[in-house]
């Protein structure tokens, strides 16, 4: 995690979130992940470290639990996300040529985010919009019946 | 325990309210398959394998997470549930490596077990979805190895991790079929919270963590194992010896779940830290020094070269010219030997050992106050004390296993604790007090705890009474001893003080614990005295998990203070001033003995400066490491006029010597050791010494028969016998009775079955005694020129002078050198950062060591381990005496600090 050598983190939100959660019990495990991640974007070490100092809550429960379920992410994430379908509408509409595509517009592979933090790249099982296959999706905007040439303009709307 | 009856595999059978099915089938010879269970481990059914068909219900149970309940009728192996186990185990082979021929574990793996006995056939051995080792949180790692592919997701080692150690290092990564075992963050092992002790290795059902050191030397199913006891501290854990036939060599250490004082569990340096055993560095053959260089001899001319020194200076300078130090690292029937060869072949009382250094102030107080000084409770007693009051023990790091007892207490018991220690300790997360008193300051707190109870009616008026005397003198000694007088002398808040006071004598059964935090200082007896009158104020002694309990340092120290050891009593403590108990001993040994107390640790150092103590015979000590203000100490060593050190390695303090005898460690003989808890052990024999090495009570007898005291023995266990004969607390004791599971004294005859906790009903001096004891201040106190409080003390990792961890692999990539802890303020103010080079000194000398910068001392005060030959924390401390024990104040001395990086690098 480059990212987390930068500058230290403030952990000003951490310890709110934490106090809101006092006397926090393993039932508050999701919950707080979730609003660190809310806060910082991503779970970083460092917080992670924190919120076990301030709640007792164990770092390698915190991590077994964030690395279990898809939502979490343990590093810094780009400014914009897409998800790039792989279901099975999807896979036989072209979806492969797709991902394809945007490896080579943005350089990177798949759990990978741009060198200018500007995108992050997942593909997901299915998106549940198959009538619109292949599909991606920008952070909260869908794309259907995508064509290999019309990634460059979409990923162009987001700056 | 009431008793519950059901029914397995048409069998009736009666168990303990509260097993499991599976804890009641194995209790009763049926095996019922399984590999997620470990007895120390709350159950989680995730393996499936020990399904079992209960009646009137539809779907199978696993047994492992099923209480027994009267008339339940239970099946354990109908031709369903074998299908279904088939199944389970050939799921579990299409991610498993099957390459049992290659594997470590061969013969000792749970699953190969099984395959076996469920008829799993060949196709099911496939090569497991990922075939090559891959990296992973132990690559580099010194200590273990993980292997995915010998996985099966089990989460035994992360539970262990989790309930029993309570480091929380291990978890689970990723889910389906990308699970894994990893720290957080992936971070490599020795950067996590772990904290070696290889309880995960010791849970893991198949060959997926391994010894890296055994991987390759032996497979378990060729191993022989011989059961024995830690050479290290005072718990006594009972660990298995895995040697291989092939080269004799030590392949790994196992202890076996379930045996006792430690079910199975082990720390770092029991589980990583025999390598010393078979080391290149160990002594072979007898060496004497010539011209300054050692040369090598026979053992006869060895023998005679001491013999006829050590009578030259006898008949010159009187058997009070020589000393002898004997050793809490070697058997109770070497103890009893030395001390036996000095008393009654030199003649003359001049014997002591390291316990000097250590519990010399416990024995000494104890003994005042109730008549013995010991443990007066068993270790596994802590799990159920309501309150466990730890002062100056740092349990987790010097009594690893001990400390497991009070973390379950807390965690899994609710009990309370009071943590009460300078330093920001590991248990003080266990804690609901923390009391940070300034260093030497535990009188004033501990009176004002009394203070507390007294005012607040909280004494046992009924104990005090019946059990007791000398109340009145403690009453008036803490009137004045309030919790605002004693804030301003130890830093502790009153109202902290008040409350662990109340919390204490509130608690039903309340134990205290403690160690050298408590003892090295020149008011060691008094802080002994001290809690003493803590326990019995509030009626907190001679019953089940409430006491007194101080944990000894080393593996056998109790047993050398035991066995006379000690220059003031005999074996048993029977003081040699009793002219009825000396006259005993001489008819045992036949020779006149003298009646003057003899010399101790420190004292003979002095008289050697003096020029009274002309020669000294070392057992197995390192004085010239271990002892306070080390530049006077090997001053002394080298000036005196002839030295012996027996040895299994060329000690900081052999190199001194005139003549050197190598002996036999620990794994190379037999003999007993008594741990903490009183309970005598055997040690047994697993690999022959090296060389012409030789146990250390033969090497004694020889040199005595030489000067003319003949002793001969046909082994140790003749010499246990002797002991039994001398001894009252040991007269019950010889090696058939403790065969299989260790006696604690007192065991006065054949058949009794020793004493679990001690004072029950009685002291042993009749009545408890209560002792005024005023507050006193350290020897030292800051200055302007020195302003810091240094104390000393030790690490999880390390071991005294550390000749036998540091010679560990896995232990020296985990801790590689000494260091000083410093406030991260203190840092600021004297600008040194974390890993600096820090020269640390006080008035009697320095040492250039790494600062290690942080929050776990407070302002004004540091700390550093003794274990580091390069930065020996000895050559500052102060070797100032507690006048009753004449133990040495390790713990407070007043000190300076300065960075020295620029002047290196100059």
């Amino acid at each position: 995690m480059p990212s987390d050598k930068d500058a230290p983190l403030d952990t000003a939100a951490a310890t709110e979130i934490c106090e809101a959660f006092k006397p926090a019990t393993s039932d508050d495990l999701i919950p707080i992940l979730q609003k660190i991640q809310d806060a910082y974007g991503y779970l970083p070490a460092e917080i992670i470290a924190e919120v076990s100092r301030r709640t007792g809550l164990q770092v390698s429960q915190m991590y077994g639990v964030a690395t279990f379920y898809e939502q979490f992410h343990l590093e810094r994430q780009g400014r914009y996300t897409i998800k790039c379908c792989r279901g099975t509408a999807c896979h036989v509409k072209g979806g492969r040529d797709i991902i394809n595509a945007i490896k080579r517009e943005l350089k990177v592979e798949p759990g990978e985010t741009t060198g200018d933090m500007r995108f992050t790249f997942e593909t997901v099982a299915c998106l549940g919009t198959c009538f619109l296959a292949p599909v991606v999706m920008v952070e909260n905007d869908y794309y259907g019946h995508v064509t290999t040439k019309s990634i460059k303009s979409i990923l162009s709307r987001y700056t | 325990m009431s008793q519950v009856r059901l029914t397995i595999d048409d069998r009736e059978i009666v168990a303990e309210r509260g097993q499991t099915v599976l804890e009641a089938a194995l209790a009763n010879g049926i095996d019922i398959p399984n590999l997620c269970y470990d007895p120390r481990l709350s159950p989680s059914g995730s393996c499936r394998l020990c399904l079992v068909e209960v009646e009137g219900q539809a779907p199978l149970q696993t047994s492992c997470a099923l209480e027994i309940r009267d008339g339940l009728v239970v099946k354990t192996d109908t031709e369903e549930i074998r299908q279904i186990r088939q199944t389970i185990l050939e799921l579990l082979f299409a991610e498993h490596k099957g390459h049992c021929t290659t594997c470590d574990e061969n013969g000792q793996c749970k699953l190969q077990e099984y395959a076996y006995e469920y008829g799993l056939g060949e196709d099911a051995f496939a090569e497991a979805t990922r075939a090559k080792p891959i990296d992973n949180y132990t690559t580099g790692n010194l200590a273990m190895e993980y292997d995915p592919g010998k996985c099966i997701r089990c989460g035994r080692c992360v539970r262990i991790c989790d309930e029993v150690q309570m480091a929380h290092a291990l978890t689970f990564r990723d889910r389906a079929a990308e699970v894994e075992v990893s720290t957080a963050f992936d971070v490599p092992l020795n950067e996590s919270t772990c904290v070696l002790c290889g309880q995960c290795i010791s849970t893991c059902p198949t060959g997926a963590l391994y010894e890296r050191s055994a991987k390759g030397q032996g497979q378990a199913k060729d191993l022989v194992r011989t059961r024995t006891t830690c050479p290290y501290c005072g718990v006594g854990c009972q660990i298995d010896l895995n040697v291989s036939p092939k080269t004799g060599r030590i392949v790994r250490a196992t202890s076996e779940v379930g045996c006792i004082p430690n079910d199975g569990n082990l720390c770092v340096k029991g589980r990583f830290g025999m390598e010393f055993v078979g080391h290149p560095d160990r002594l072979t053959s007898p060496l004497i020094k010539r011209n300054g260089k050692f040369e090598k001899v026979t053992w006869q001319e060895a023998i005679r070269t001491v013999a006829e020194r050590l009578n030259k200076i006898k008949a010159e300078s009187g058997p009070d010219s020589i000393a002898g130090l004997s050793s809490a690292k070697c058997t109770n029937e070497e103890n009893y030997i030395l001390q036996k060869f000095i008393r009654a072949a030199i003649g003359t009382n001049n014997v002591d050992h390291c316990a000097r250094l250590c519990h010399a102030s416990t024995v000494a107080g104890l003994a005042r106050a109730f008549g013995s000084g010991a443990m007066t409770n068993s270790n596994e007693e802590l799990k159920d004390a309501r309150c466990i009051f730890v002062i100056g023990s740092n349990t987790t790091e010097a009594h690893p296993v001990i400390a497991l007892a009070i973390k379950e207490a807390v965690v899994k018991n609710a009990a309370t604790l009071i943590v009460a220690d300078p330093r920001d300790i590991e248990l003080v997360r266990y804690a609901k007090l923390h009391l940070q008193q300034r260093p030497g300051t535990d009188v004033a707190l501990i009176n004002a705890m009394l203070h507390v109870i007294i005012s607040e009616s909280l004494p046992d008026k009924d104990f005090i009474r019946e059990r007791t005397e000398g109340f009145e003198l403690v009453v008036e000694a803490v009137k004045d001893s309030t919790p605002e007088k004693a804030e301003k002398i130890t830093g502790v808040p009153a109202e902290a003080i008040r409350e662990a006071a109340r919390t204490y004598a509130q608690a039903e059964t309340a134990s205290i614990v403690f160690s050298m935090g408590i003892t090295q200082h020149t008011t060691g007896t008094d802080n002994v005295l001290s809690l003493a009158n803590l326990a019995m104020l509030t009626g907190n002694v001679g019953k089940e998990s409430a006491g007194v309990n101080p944990l000894r340092g080393q593996n056998n120290v109790q047993g050398a203070c035991d066995l006379g050891a000690l220059p003031n009593v005999y074996p048993g403590y029977q003081k040699i001033e009793d002219a009825a108990i000396r006259a005993k001993f001489e008819k045992a040994w036949g020779t006149k003995l003298a009646d003057k107390t003899g010399l101790t640790i420190v004292e003979m150092i002095h008289a050697v400066e003096q020029g009274a103590v002309k020669a000294l015979y070392l057992m197995g000590e390192n004085p010239a490491l271990s002892d306070p203000n080390l530049n006077r100490t090997r001053k002394a060593l080298e000036d005196v006029e002839f030295l012996v050190s027996q040895d299994i390695f060329l000690s900081e303090t052999a190199q001194y010597a005139d003549v050197v005898l190598p002996t036999a460690c620990f794994a190379e003989k037999e003999g007993t050791f008594t741990n903490t808890e009183r309970r005598v052990q055997r040690v047994r024999k697993a690999v022959e010494p090296p060389g012409e090495a030789r146990d250390d009570w033969q090497i004694v007898c020889d040199v005595s028969t030489a000067m003319g005291y003949p002793m001969q023995y046909d082994g140790a266990d003749k010499i246990m016998d002797e002991i039994a004969s001398v001894t009252p607390i040991y007269g019950g004791m010889s090696y058939d009775r403790i065969e299989s599971v260790g006696l604690q004294w007192p065991c006065p005859y054949k058949d009794h079955p020793g004493t679990k906790f001690l004072h029950k009903g009685k002291f042993t001096r009749g009545k408890g005694k209560f002792h005024a004891v005023p507050f006193r201040e350290p020897a030292e106190t800051p200055s302007k020129k020195y302003p810091l409080i240094l104390s000393t003390g030790r690490q999880l990792y390390q071991y005294h002078t550390g000749t036998l961890t540091r010679r560990s692999r896995a232990i020296d990539q985990k801790s590689p050198t000494g260091y000083v802890e410093i406030n991260r303020r203190d840092a600021e103010k004297y600008a040194i950062e974390n890993g600096d080079s820090v020269e640390v000194s006080t008035v009697r000398g320095k040492v250039v060591t790494q600062a290690v910068v942080g929050d776990r001392v407070p302002q004004g005060r540091i700390f550093m381990p003794f274990h580091f030959a390069e930065g020996p924390a000895n050559i500052l401390t102060n070797d100032a005496l507690d006048p009753i024990a004449k133990i040495p104040e390790l713990k407070v001395c007043a000190a300076a600090i300065k960075n020295v990086k620029s002047e290196l690098v100059g």
